[in-house]
């Protein structure tokens, strides 16, 4: 009903072409998060999705409707804007109800709608307020109350939460998604905030320069990533990344690495090896998250894919839950997540366990993942 | 401005603050002195102007010289005073006012908020006419007036002061629009709004201050102007900065410096009144015009 | 509706665009049409009509046969026209001057947190409200020698004061910048004392510990960063310079004689007094070209500046 397609959608602005070829079809009820550092066309392409600019070239249908000639009003879709657009010289109710004035709604179904929103989103008593009046939470929760109202088919988020504190963030994301859960409906969220796109998002289209890197399911990016912008922004803090050598051991294949003055190797998992034998005499960027380099406690028994080694630790930093410990291979800083009970002291040499069934091999010059 | 530099003794610094308010006090006295004079000397009798000099208050303070100037003083062929003068004024200017004004409203949410390819542009050509002598324009207008019928009239004058105004009104508009939000736009296009109703509904509201900014300084530019008044009208049609030229220029008979003060006061109150209970939007209007030049 | 068919077997039905969502998109142009009609036909369309009678004979009636360069000929040889425009370097440059001098004096002492400094910023502002003509008129009453100033300073005592400028040819022009600042010192006042309220008090503490005295930190820091005011300033007062008229017309009527006529007084009595209509509009192209360059290039070196900052 309101599944969306996005089929080779192109922008261009003269000369720079800002989206160079986009597709996604996201079904019903999805929640779909667009997520990318600044400048890579997110929020150009939920414009387009919107009808606020125009579509150079492809094909955007809402509900099995191609929707490129219609006005944004015609597309049956609501939009929450990072700075919450609400307009000022109107009430809370006003705001809400403005745009069900304007398809001249009656006034009765209109004052049901708002006492429904208003109960949904727990605002009742901020019905009668200017947004002058409201704090930054209560702001975004009526610019909310205002896309509910319309009952759309689609409903698109630009950023809503960046311009909340920290804490406030976090109480909003849980909002939204029980909210998702409750109304089932298609949305897509735009955001710079990887952590956000994790924990909101059905599905995540990573984008950079114009591209979507990859759409997947966020377990699947996180632990599949396609290529190494999408391995190294999902993901705080970011995945290790280390140049090696792809050599074999023992008939298995793996990556030559060194700590010290100490060389070792670490086995590919099976279900890489065919594709890194490919790379056999030539160098590799091997991937290992933080959380995948722990400490003998995190580890009970025997587990073949689990080897330990010793590294010099050379810096600490305790974040609470666990400590970061730096150490370094191949010359490169690696970052590792240790329980900190566990954790040394600088300088000092530290047993650590590294979780090889994890490791993902990058290929330096394309950046794609090896296969 | 931070606090002086504390190194001077409080001798030294009370000497300083002495120097400062001196100089503030011989300037405000500098900039005080025509209007005293003009209000002294319009309630003099031409005996007190003789025999006394600027700075004498008035022996026996009259309102002759006012009723003279307002009902039957010479400007020109014409003696009726300076009532004809005041109402034509008052007619051209405040529709040319409130017409420089909307145009100008309209424009500065269009600049804004439906931006095209070229608006930009436009805008900086528009601005450019901010800057043109208006003699360049004069023999031209004055043809085209006479061309359309409407030369030495208050339609006329009424054209002029909007076509030359535009400029001004849509750069206050402009620069103040500049500072909503585009997202609001966006979300009530969304919501439905149709170009007409987000102005009406959304931006309007917004938009006192800059409306009685801009109201003000047209009204003050319109009503002292000179220049198209004197090229595009004349006898009694003319504009009230008009006809106090001529009274000021009669040369028939003995000066009356008197009526000559009175009439400029009259001439004056109006844009001084609106400055004494409006000043600082008038101020704001100054300096958001300098902030483009 | 036409169906296309779509990815994975969907259709995919396509909706037209309204005639309403045409309009839409046009009436943003449509609602600046009028205005950039005006623009065109009546700045620059005008400009380029005035362009030409300065080409023609045209005296009393304008006529349209190319008649070169003749006017400007005329011009160039016309004692009065050099006249107005060596009084319009005298009368800017003054008139600039004393203004930006004074406008910044003013700026400067109203900054150091006097009291009543809103009523005293008032008092030297509200000139601006007044028309050229009330404040000429009011000066040349001031400035008459039998009656005005002259006459006050003599009776207060120093018998041998004279004070006729106004009606001594070669001084005449003077009075005009007198009049002149009168009224337009307390806008560049206002701009400045914006500006001055807009320096970052951070960088001047920083220069107090540096050990900078009081006259040092407004020599080398407060003023040089008061720059872009400087430049606006400059603008302005040189286009009300070159625009001045009616100040001229109340204070002296370009008199005694033409001595203290400008290009602007000179171009209306031409035009519409005698009748010339094509040397007025010669005269008024000059000063259009006067304008041009000398306020383009300014503009254009300080936004080149302002980028390259």
């Amino acid at each position: 009903m309101g599944a969306l397609s996005i089929r080779n959608v192109v922008k261009r602005y003269g000369p720079v072409q800002v989206l160079k070829g986009i597709n996604i079809e996201a079904p019903d009820g999805e929640f779909l998060i667009l997520v990318g550092p600044s400048g890579c066309g997110k929020s150009t392409l939920l414009n387009m999705i919107a009808g606020l600019d125009t579509i150079t070239g492809g094909e955007i249908a809402i509900g099995g409707r191609i929707v490129n000639d219609l006005s944004p009003k015609d597309r049956d879709i609501a939009m929450v804007f990072q700075s919450y657009a609400l307009y000022p010289t109107m009430s809370v109710r006003d705001n809400i109800c403005f745009g069900l004035k304007i398809r001249k709604v009656p006034k009765d179904k209109q004052d049901e709608i708002v006492a429904r929103v208003a109960k949904t989103l727990q605002m009742e008593q901020l019905l009668e307020r200017m947004p002058s009046q409201l704090s930054g939470g209560q702001r975004q929760r009526v610019a909310m109350g205002r896309a509910l109202a319309r009952d759309p088919m689609l409903f698109l988020f630009d950023e809503p939460l960046s311009n909340l504190d920290a804490k406030l963030r976090v109480e909003m994301r849980t909002e939204i998604k029980l909210l998702h859960e409750r109304l089932k409906a298609t949305i897509v969220y735009v955001t710079h905030d990887q952590i956000e796109a994790m924990t909101l998002g059905d599905r995540i289209a990573v984008m950079k320069e114009g591209e979507v890197r990859q759409l997947g399911t966020p377990q699947e990016v996180y632990d599949n990533p396609a290529d190494l912008f999408v391995a190294s922004f999902i993901g705080s803090p970011s995945m290790n990344f280390i140049r090696c050598p792809v050599v074999t051991d023992d008939g298995a294949v793996g990556v030559q690495l060194q700590e010290g003055t100490e060389r070792f190797v670490f086995r590919a998992p099976e279900r890489v090896c065919e594709g890194l034998r490919l790379w056999l005499g030539k160098e590799a960027i091997v991937g290992i998250r933080p959380e995948q380099i722990t400490d003998r406690s995190a580890w009970s028994g025997e587990n073949p894919h689990v080897v330990s080694r010793s590294a010099k630790i050379e810096v600490v930093q305790p974040t609470g839950p666990d400590t970061l410990a730096l150490i370094h291979l191949n010359g490169t800083p690696v970052t590792c997540r240790v329980h900190p009970e566990a954790a040394p002291r600088p300088g000092e040499n530290m047993s650590l366990m590294f979780d090889l069934s994890k490791l993902v091999f990058f290929d330096p010059a394309s950046e794609k993942r090896i296969t | 401005m931070a606090e002086p530099y504390r190194t001077q003794t409080a001798g030294s610094h009370l000497i300083g603050r002495a120097v400062i308010y001196t100089l503030l006090v011989l300037f405000a006295l500098y900039y005080l002195l025509p209007l005293f004079v003009m209000v002294t000397t319009s309630l003099k009798t031409l005996d007190d102007i003789r025999t006394g000099n600027l700075l004498a208050l008035p022996v026996q303070a009259t309102v002759d010289a006012w009723a003279k100037a307002w009902d039957s003083a010479c400007t020109g062929v014409y003696c009726g005073g300076l009532k004809g003068n005041f109402l034509n004024s008052v007619s051209f200017v405040l529709p040319a006012v409130i017409i420089s004004t909307l145009i100008g409203a309209f424009n500065g949410y269009v600049l804004t908020m439906w931006r095209f390819k070229g608006s930009d542009l436009l805008f900086t050509a528009l601005l450019i006419g901010c800057f043109i002598p208006f003699q360049v324009v004069l023999l031209p207008m004055a043809q085209t007036l006479g061309w359309l019928g409407i030369a030495n009239s208050t339609a006329g004058l009424i054209f002029v002061h909007v076509v030359y105004g535009l400029a001004f009104t849509t750069l206050f508009f402009r620069n103040f629009y500049v500072t909503v939000p585009a997202e609001l736009t966006k979300a009530a296009r969304i919501d439905g709004a149709s170009f007409f109703t987000i102005f009406w509904r959304i931006i309007l509201p917004l938009s006192p201050p800059i409306i009685v900014v801009c109201v003000i300084w047209q009204f003050t530019q319109i009503w002292n102007d000179f220049l198209f008044g004197v090229v595009f009208s004349s006898g009694q049609r003319q504009p009230i900065t008009v006809a106090l030229n001529n009274l000021v220029n009669t040369t028939t008979g003995v000066k009356e410096y008197n009526v000559d003060m009175a009439a400029a006061i009259i001439a004056g109150l109006p844009t001084l009144l609106v400055y004494v209970f409006a000043g600082k939007y008038f101020l704001r209007g100054l300096t958001a015009g300098a902030v483009k030049g | 509706m036409n169906p296309s068919a779509g990815g994975a077997g969907q259709t995919l039905t396509r909706v037209r665009r309204g005639l309403g969502d045409y309009v839409e998109t046009a009436l943003p142009k449509i609602v600046l049409g009028p205005t950039l009609l005006c623009a065109l036909i009546f700045v620059y369309g005008f400009i380029a009509w005035t362009a030409w009678l300065s080409f023609t004979e045209s005296r009393i009636l304008p006529r349209y046969d190319f008649a070169g360069l003749v006017q400007y000929i005329t011009l160039f040889a016309n004692d009065r026209w050099w006249t107005a425009v060596k009084n319009l370097g005298i009368f800017a440059g003054l008139f600039i001057a004393f203004c930006l001098v004074t406008g910044l004096l003013l700026a400067i002492l109203l900054d150091q947190r006097i009291r009543a400094e809103g009523f005293l910023r008032a008092i030297y502002l509200y000139p601006m409200a007044l028309s050229f003509i009330v404040t000429g008129t009011a000066w040349r009453w001031i400035l008459n020698p039998g009656l005005g100033l002259e006459h006050l300073v003599r009776q207060l005592g120093f018998e041998h004061f004279t004070f006729d400028w106004i009606v001594t040819p070669g001084m005449s022009i003077y009075t005009v910048v007198i009049a002149g600042v009168w009224q337009s010192t307390g806008f560049v006042m206002a701009l400045f004392l914006a500006g001055l309220r807009g320096i970052d008090d951070a960088i001047i503490k920083a220069a107090q510990v540096d050990g900078a005295g009081p006259v040092r930190i407004y020599a080398s820091i407060i003023i040089p960063s008061l720059r872009p005011v400087f430049f606006s300033s400059l603008i302005i007062l040189g286009h009300i310079a070159i625009k001045s008229f009616d100040l001229v017309m109340a204070l002296t009527g370009g008199g005694p004689g033409f001595s203290s006529d400008l290009p602007a007084t000179f171009m209306y009595t031409f035009a519409f007094n005698r009748n010339q209509i094509g040397l007025g509009a010669a005269s008024a192209m000059m000063m259009l070209m006067t304008v041009v360059a000398i306020i383009v290039p300014l503009i254009y070196s300080e936004t080149r500046r302002q980028r390259h900052g």
